[in-house]
Protein backbone atom coordinates (compact mmCIF):
# COMPACT_ATOMS: atom_id res chain seq x y z
CA UNK A 1 0.00 0.00 0.00
CA UNK A 2 2.76 2.27 1.28
CA UNK A 3 4.80 1.84 -2.32
CA UNK A 4 1.94 2.61 -4.18
CA UNK A 5 0.78 6.12 -2.28
CA UNK A 6 4.42 6.62 -3.44
CA UNK A 7 4.30 5.59 -6.88
CA UNK A 8 1.24 7.64 -7.33
CA UNK A 9 2.96 10.84 -5.66
CA UNK A 10 5.96 10.21 -8.14
CA UNK A 11 3.47 10.29 -11.08
CA UNK A 12 1.83 13.33 -9.88
CA UNK A 13 4.99 15.14 -9.76
CA UNK A 14 6.18 14.02 -13.16
CA UNK A 15 3.27 15.32 -14.58
CA UNK A 16 3.92 18.53 -13.07
CA UNK A 17 6.99 18.68 -14.61
CA UNK A 18 5.63 18.26 -17.76
CA UNK A 19 2.87 20.87 -17.73
CA UNK A 20 5.84 22.93 -16.46
CA UNK A 21 7.54 23.12 -19.17
CA UNK A 22 5.72 26.24 -20.69
CA UNK A 23 5.19 28.96 -17.92
CA UNK A 24 2.75 32.26 -18.99
CA UNK A 25 3.72 35.38 -17.31
CA UNK A 26 1.98 38.82 -16.66
CA UNK A 27 -0.99 37.97 -19.01
CA UNK A 28 -3.28 40.70 -19.47
CA UNK A 29 -6.11 41.76 -21.82
CA UNK A 30 -6.93 45.63 -23.08
CA UNK A 31 -10.31 46.68 -21.76
CA UNK A 32 -12.72 47.91 -24.19
CA UNK A 33 -15.91 50.54 -24.17
CA UNK A 34 -19.16 49.02 -24.79
CA UNK A 35 -19.28 49.65 -28.58
CA UNK A 36 -15.63 48.11 -29.81
CA UNK A 37 -15.65 44.50 -30.86
CA UNK A 38 -12.26 43.28 -30.20
CA UNK A 39 -9.34 43.41 -28.43
CA UNK A 40 -5.76 41.88 -27.53
CA UNK A 41 -4.39 39.38 -24.80
CA UNK A 42 -0.54 40.25 -23.73
CA UNK A 43 1.56 38.14 -22.07
CA UNK A 44 5.37 36.35 -21.52
CA UNK A 45 5.99 32.84 -22.40
CA UNK A 46 8.99 30.53 -21.31
CA UNK A 47 9.26 26.83 -23.25
CA UNK A 48 12.27 25.08 -21.38
CA UNK A 49 12.46 22.95 -23.91
CA UNK A 50 11.03 24.53 -26.82
CA UNK A 51 7.69 24.65 -28.28
CA UNK A 52 4.77 25.90 -30.42
CA UNK A 53 1.81 28.08 -29.42
CA UNK A 54 -0.69 26.81 -32.31
CA UNK A 55 -3.87 28.39 -31.27
CA UNK A 56 -5.95 30.36 -28.74
CA UNK A 57 -9.32 30.33 -27.45
CA UNK A 58 -11.62 32.34 -25.16
CA UNK A 59 -15.37 31.80 -24.81
CA UNK A 60 -15.61 36.11 -24.60
CA UNK A 61 -14.63 35.66 -28.13
CA UNK A 62 -16.27 34.87 -31.22
CA UNK A 63 -13.24 34.16 -33.02
CA UNK A 64 -9.62 34.10 -31.57
CA UNK A 65 -6.04 34.85 -32.97
CA UNK A 66 -2.50 35.06 -33.05
CA UNK A 67 -1.00 38.10 -34.51
CA UNK A 68 2.09 39.62 -35.30
CA UNK A 69 2.42 43.45 -35.61
CA UNK A 70 5.49 45.27 -37.35
CA UNK A 71 6.39 48.75 -38.07
CA UNK A 72 7.80 48.40 -41.35
CA UNK A 73 8.96 52.54 -42.93
CA UNK A 74 6.71 53.63 -40.66
CA UNK A 75 3.73 51.87 -41.49
CA UNK A 76 2.21 50.04 -39.06
CA UNK A 77 1.15 46.16 -40.26
CA UNK A 78 -0.91 43.67 -38.35
CA UNK A 79 -1.29 40.14 -39.51
CA UNK A 80 -2.62 36.94 -38.33
CA UNK A 81 0.04 34.04 -38.17
CA UNK A 82 -0.73 30.13 -37.89
CA UNK A 83 1.89 29.70 -35.09
CA UNK A 84 4.30 31.15 -33.01
CA UNK A 85 7.70 29.63 -32.23
CA UNK A 86 8.80 29.17 -28.78
CA UNK A 87 13.04 28.99 -28.78
CA UNK A 88 13.61 26.54 -25.79
CA UNK A 89 14.71 28.65 -22.87
CA UNK A 90 13.76 32.31 -23.82
CA UNK A 91 11.15 34.16 -23.15
CA UNK A 92 8.96 35.47 -25.84
CA UNK A 93 7.23 38.36 -25.09
CA UNK A 94 3.83 38.87 -26.68
CA UNK A 95 3.28 43.10 -26.04
CA UNK A 96 1.90 46.14 -28.11
CA UNK A 97 4.23 46.25 -30.86
CA UNK A 98 4.98 42.74 -31.40
CA UNK A 99 2.63 40.01 -30.75
CA UNK A 100 -0.76 39.27 -29.15
CA UNK A 101 -3.47 36.80 -29.06
CA UNK A 102 -6.43 38.83 -30.83
CA UNK A 103 -10.00 38.50 -29.47
CA UNK A 104 -12.74 39.31 -32.06
CA UNK A 105 -16.57 39.66 -32.22
CA UNK A 106 -16.65 40.15 -28.14
CA UNK A 107 -19.67 38.88 -27.05
CA UNK A 108 -19.59 41.75 -24.18
CA UNK A 109 -17.23 44.16 -23.27
CA UNK A 110 -14.24 43.54 -21.49
CA UNK A 111 -14.10 45.58 -17.94
CA UNK A 112 -11.50 46.16 -15.61
CA UNK A 113 -11.47 43.78 -12.72
CA UNK A 114 -12.82 40.96 -14.90
CA UNK A 115 -10.95 38.09 -15.37
CA UNK A 116 -11.01 36.77 -18.82
CA UNK A 117 -10.35 33.36 -19.51
CA UNK A 118 -8.56 32.08 -22.19
CA UNK A 119 -7.04 28.92 -23.17
CA UNK A 120 -3.66 28.35 -25.35
CA UNK A 121 -2.65 25.49 -26.88
CA UNK A 122 1.12 24.34 -27.26
CA UNK A 123 2.88 21.78 -29.24
CA UNK A 124 6.12 20.41 -27.76
CA UNK A 125 9.11 18.94 -29.71
CA UNK A 126 7.51 15.66 -29.41
CA UNK A 127 4.32 16.91 -30.97
CA UNK A 128 2.47 16.28 -27.94
CA UNK A 129 0.16 19.18 -27.38
CA UNK A 130 -0.77 20.44 -23.65
CA UNK A 131 -3.53 23.03 -23.34
CA UNK A 132 -2.98 25.60 -20.75
CA UNK A 133 -5.83 27.92 -19.16
CA UNK A 134 -5.72 31.06 -17.52
CA UNK A 135 -7.99 33.36 -16.15
CA UNK A 136 -6.54 36.87 -17.50
CA UNK A 137 -6.84 40.22 -15.81
CA UNK A 138 -7.69 43.02 -18.10
CA UNK A 139 -5.70 46.36 -17.43
CA UNK A 140 -7.63 49.88 -18.70
CA UNK A 141 -8.33 50.69 -22.33
CA UNK A 142 -5.47 53.32 -21.86
CA UNK A 143 -2.85 51.31 -20.89
CA UNK A 144 0.28 52.00 -22.40
CA UNK A 145 3.31 50.15 -20.59
CA UNK A 146 3.71 47.71 -23.17
CA UNK A 147 5.73 50.31 -25.39
CA UNK A 148 6.85 50.13 -28.81
CA UNK A 149 9.29 47.90 -30.71
CA UNK A 150 11.32 50.39 -32.15
CA UNK A 151 11.41 50.42 -36.08
CA UNK B 1 34.65 92.25 -15.81
CA UNK B 2 32.67 95.10 -14.91
CA UNK B 3 28.93 94.24 -12.93
CA UNK B 4 27.50 94.58 -16.25
CA UNK B 5 29.48 92.06 -17.57
CA UNK B 6 28.89 89.92 -15.40
CA UNK B 7 24.98 90.31 -15.07
CA UNK B 8 25.22 89.68 -18.96
CA UNK B 9 26.83 86.86 -18.51
CA UNK B 10 24.64 85.28 -15.84
CA UNK B 11 21.36 86.64 -17.58
CA UNK B 12 22.33 84.54 -20.00
CA UNK B 13 23.25 81.25 -18.06
CA UNK B 14 19.82 81.63 -16.88
CA UNK B 15 18.04 81.56 -19.89
CA UNK B 16 19.89 78.81 -21.52
CA UNK B 17 19.06 77.31 -18.15
CA UNK B 18 15.59 77.45 -18.07
CA UNK B 19 15.51 76.49 -21.92
CA UNK B 20 17.48 73.49 -21.18
CA UNK B 21 14.79 72.44 -18.52
CA UNK B 22 11.66 73.29 -20.24
CA UNK B 23 12.39 72.81 -23.99
CA UNK B 24 15.22 70.26 -24.64
CA UNK B 25 17.75 73.00 -25.41
CA UNK B 26 15.51 75.06 -27.83
CA UNK B 27 15.39 72.15 -30.76
CA UNK B 28 12.51 70.60 -32.14
CA UNK B 29 12.33 66.32 -31.18
CA UNK B 30 9.88 66.06 -33.83
CA UNK B 31 10.27 66.56 -37.29
CA UNK B 32 9.90 70.36 -38.31
CA UNK B 33 7.39 70.49 -41.49
CA UNK B 34 6.96 74.43 -40.81
CA UNK B 35 5.22 75.69 -44.68
CA UNK B 36 4.76 72.13 -45.77
CA UNK B 37 2.72 71.66 -48.65
CA UNK B 38 0.53 69.01 -47.39
CA UNK B 39 -1.76 68.66 -43.81
CA UNK B 40 -3.24 71.92 -44.80
CA UNK B 41 -7.16 71.36 -44.33
CA UNK B 42 -9.38 68.53 -43.38
CA UNK B 43 -13.45 68.12 -43.56
CA UNK B 44 -14.50 65.58 -41.61
CA UNK B 45 -17.85 64.76 -39.35
CA UNK B 46 -17.41 64.68 -34.81
CA UNK B 47 -20.04 62.30 -33.47
CA UNK B 48 -22.39 64.93 -33.48
CA UNK B 49 -22.60 64.84 -37.10
CA UNK B 50 -21.27 68.21 -37.14
CA UNK B 51 -18.83 69.13 -39.56
CA UNK B 52 -15.55 69.60 -38.38
CA UNK B 53 -12.50 71.96 -40.51
CA UNK B 54 -8.95 72.92 -39.19
CA UNK B 55 -10.47 76.39 -38.70
CA UNK B 56 -12.41 75.47 -35.99
CA UNK B 57 -9.29 75.16 -33.80
CA UNK B 58 -7.47 78.24 -34.31
CA UNK B 59 -6.20 79.88 -31.57
CA UNK B 60 -5.37 76.57 -29.93
CA UNK B 61 -2.91 73.54 -30.51
CA UNK B 62 -4.07 70.67 -32.84
CA UNK B 63 -2.27 67.13 -32.11
CA UNK B 64 -3.82 65.34 -35.17
CA UNK B 65 -3.68 61.55 -36.13
CA UNK B 66 -4.92 58.76 -37.91
CA UNK B 67 -6.02 54.98 -36.97
CA UNK B 68 -8.94 52.52 -36.31
CA UNK B 69 -10.48 51.65 -32.68
CA UNK B 70 -9.87 47.78 -33.64
CA UNK B 71 -6.31 48.45 -33.55
CA UNK B 72 -5.12 46.80 -29.86
CA UNK B 73 -1.50 48.29 -30.15
CA UNK B 74 -0.65 51.54 -31.69
CA UNK B 75 -3.57 53.76 -31.82
CA UNK B 76 -4.32 53.03 -28.10
CA UNK B 77 -0.74 53.79 -27.46
CA UNK B 78 -1.01 57.04 -29.47
CA UNK B 79 -4.37 57.86 -27.62
CA UNK B 80 -2.32 57.21 -24.36
CA UNK B 81 0.47 59.38 -25.32
CA UNK B 82 -1.67 62.16 -26.02
CA UNK B 83 -3.82 62.05 -22.94
CA UNK B 84 -0.22 61.84 -20.58
CA UNK B 85 0.94 64.78 -22.88
CA UNK B 86 -2.31 67.36 -21.89
CA UNK B 87 -1.73 65.77 -18.72
CA UNK B 88 2.07 66.88 -18.35
CA UNK B 89 1.16 70.61 -19.85
CA UNK B 90 -0.90 70.81 -16.76
CA UNK B 91 -3.07 74.28 -17.13
CA UNK B 92 -1.28 74.93 -20.59
CA UNK B 93 -3.04 71.05 -21.45
CA UNK B 94 -6.11 73.27 -22.24
CA UNK B 95 -4.74 74.85 -25.41
CA UNK B 96 -4.05 71.57 -26.68
CA UNK B 97 -7.16 69.69 -29.25
CA UNK B 98 -6.45 65.96 -29.79
CA UNK B 99 -8.09 64.85 -33.28
CA UNK B 100 -8.37 61.10 -33.45
CA UNK B 101 -9.57 60.74 -37.32
CA UNK B 102 -10.54 57.13 -38.02
CA UNK B 103 -9.61 55.35 -41.27
CA UNK B 104 -11.89 52.66 -40.64
CA UNK B 105 -15.45 54.33 -40.77
CA UNK B 106 -17.21 51.26 -42.28
CA UNK B 107 -16.74 49.87 -38.61
CA UNK B 108 -15.84 52.64 -36.33
CA UNK B 109 -19.24 54.31 -35.90
CA UNK B 110 -20.23 57.53 -34.29
CA UNK B 111 -20.85 56.02 -31.37
CA UNK B 112 -17.68 53.57 -31.02
CA UNK B 113 -15.88 57.34 -31.81
CA UNK B 114 -17.04 59.20 -29.17
CA UNK B 115 -16.70 56.18 -26.46
CA UNK B 116 -13.16 55.32 -27.71
CA UNK B 117 -11.77 58.82 -27.58
CA UNK B 118 -13.62 60.04 -24.51
CA UNK B 119 -12.24 56.90 -22.25
CA UNK B 120 -8.73 58.61 -22.97
CA UNK B 121 -9.63 61.82 -21.99
CA UNK B 122 -12.78 63.64 -22.72
CA UNK B 123 -12.05 66.82 -24.69
CA UNK B 124 -10.39 64.12 -27.38
CA UNK B 125 -12.28 64.39 -30.57
CA UNK B 126 -13.14 61.74 -33.03
CA UNK B 127 -13.54 62.56 -36.47
CA UNK B 128 -14.59 60.51 -39.23
CA UNK B 129 -15.84 60.68 -42.63
CA UNK B 130 -17.54 58.28 -45.67
CA UNK B 131 -15.04 56.32 -47.30
CA UNK B 132 -14.39 58.97 -50.06
CA UNK B 133 -13.78 61.72 -47.35
CA UNK B 134 -11.17 59.54 -45.72
CA UNK B 135 -9.34 58.95 -48.95
CA UNK B 136 -9.47 62.03 -49.61
CA UNK B 137 -8.07 63.39 -46.00
CA UNK B 138 -5.54 60.74 -46.22
CA UNK B 139 -4.42 61.78 -49.20
CA UNK B 140 -3.41 65.21 -48.33
CA UNK B 141 -1.69 64.19 -45.05
CA UNK B 142 -0.03 61.62 -47.13
CA UNK B 143 -1.29 59.05 -45.08
CA UNK B 144 -0.95 55.55 -46.25
CA UNK B 145 -3.42 52.85 -45.33
CA UNK B 146 -4.80 50.12 -47.00
CA UNK B 147 -7.14 47.33 -46.01
CA UNK B 148 -5.47 43.91 -45.52
CA UNK B 149 -7.66 40.58 -45.29
CA UNK B 150 -6.94 39.00 -42.21
CA UNK B 151 -8.64 35.86 -40.74
CA UNK B 152 -12.08 35.83 -40.42
CA UNK B 153 -12.25 39.96 -41.22
CA UNK B 154 -9.33 42.98 -42.09
CA UNK B 155 -6.80 45.03 -40.59
CA UNK B 156 -5.45 48.11 -41.73
CA UNK B 157 -2.22 48.93 -42.50
CA UNK B 158 -1.23 52.21 -41.98
CA UNK B 159 0.87 55.32 -41.08
CA UNK B 160 0.97 56.47 -37.73
CA UNK B 161 2.70 60.14 -37.34
CA UNK B 162 0.68 62.43 -35.01
CA UNK B 163 0.28 66.02 -36.80
CA UNK B 164 0.99 68.99 -34.89
CA UNK B 165 -0.78 72.57 -35.61
CA UNK B 166 -0.12 75.42 -34.11
CA UNK B 167 -2.65 78.20 -33.09
CA UNK B 168 -2.43 79.81 -36.55
CA UNK B 169 -3.51 76.48 -37.70
CA UNK B 170 -0.11 75.84 -39.13
CA UNK B 171 1.40 72.61 -39.53
CA UNK B 172 4.39 72.81 -37.53
CA UNK B 173 5.74 69.03 -36.65
CA UNK B 174 5.55 65.53 -37.11
CA UNK B 175 5.79 63.21 -34.09
CA UNK B 176 6.92 59.60 -34.39
CA UNK B 177 5.25 56.96 -31.93
CA UNK B 178 8.87 56.03 -30.73
CA UNK B 179 8.61 60.09 -29.45
CA UNK B 180 7.97 59.96 -25.75
CA UNK B 181 4.88 62.01 -24.50
CA UNK B 182 8.11 64.39 -22.09
CA UNK B 183 9.63 65.14 -25.55
CA UNK B 184 6.07 65.91 -27.11
CA UNK B 185 5.83 68.27 -24.08
CA UNK B 186 8.60 69.79 -24.74
CA UNK B 187 8.05 70.28 -28.47
CA UNK B 188 5.17 72.07 -27.54
CA UNK B 189 7.07 74.44 -25.22
CA UNK B 190 9.01 75.64 -27.76
CA UNK B 191 6.03 76.43 -29.96
CA UNK B 192 3.88 78.00 -27.09
CA UNK B 193 6.65 80.15 -26.43
CA UNK B 194 8.13 81.16 -29.88
CA UNK B 195 4.08 82.34 -30.28
CA UNK B 196 4.30 84.79 -27.03
CA UNK B 197 4.60 88.21 -27.42
CA UNK B 198 7.94 89.67 -26.96
CA UNK B 199 7.44 92.01 -23.93
CA UNK B 200 6.36 89.06 -22.31
CA UNK B 201 9.42 87.23 -22.95
CA UNK B 202 11.12 87.24 -19.66
CA UNK B 203 7.65 86.40 -17.58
Amino acid sequence: MKSKILVSAFLLVAAGVVDAQVTVSDAWVRATVPAQRATAAFMQIVATDGARLIAASSPVAGTTELHEMAMVDGVMKMRAIPGLDLPAGKTVVLSPGSYHVMLLDLKAPIRVGDAVPLSLVFEGPDKRRTTIELKVPVRPLTDATGGHRQP
Amino acid sequence: MSIFGRALILGGVLILTSCGQQTNGGKFVGNDVTSAAFGREFRLFDPDGHQRSLADFRGRYVVLFFGYTQCPDACPTALARAAEVRKQLGSDGDKVQVVFVTLDPERDTDLLMREYTSAFDPSFLGLRGDLAATRKVAEEFRVFYQKVPSGSSYTLDHSVLNYVFDPKGRLRLLWRPDETAAQCVSDLRILMKSERPFWRFFS
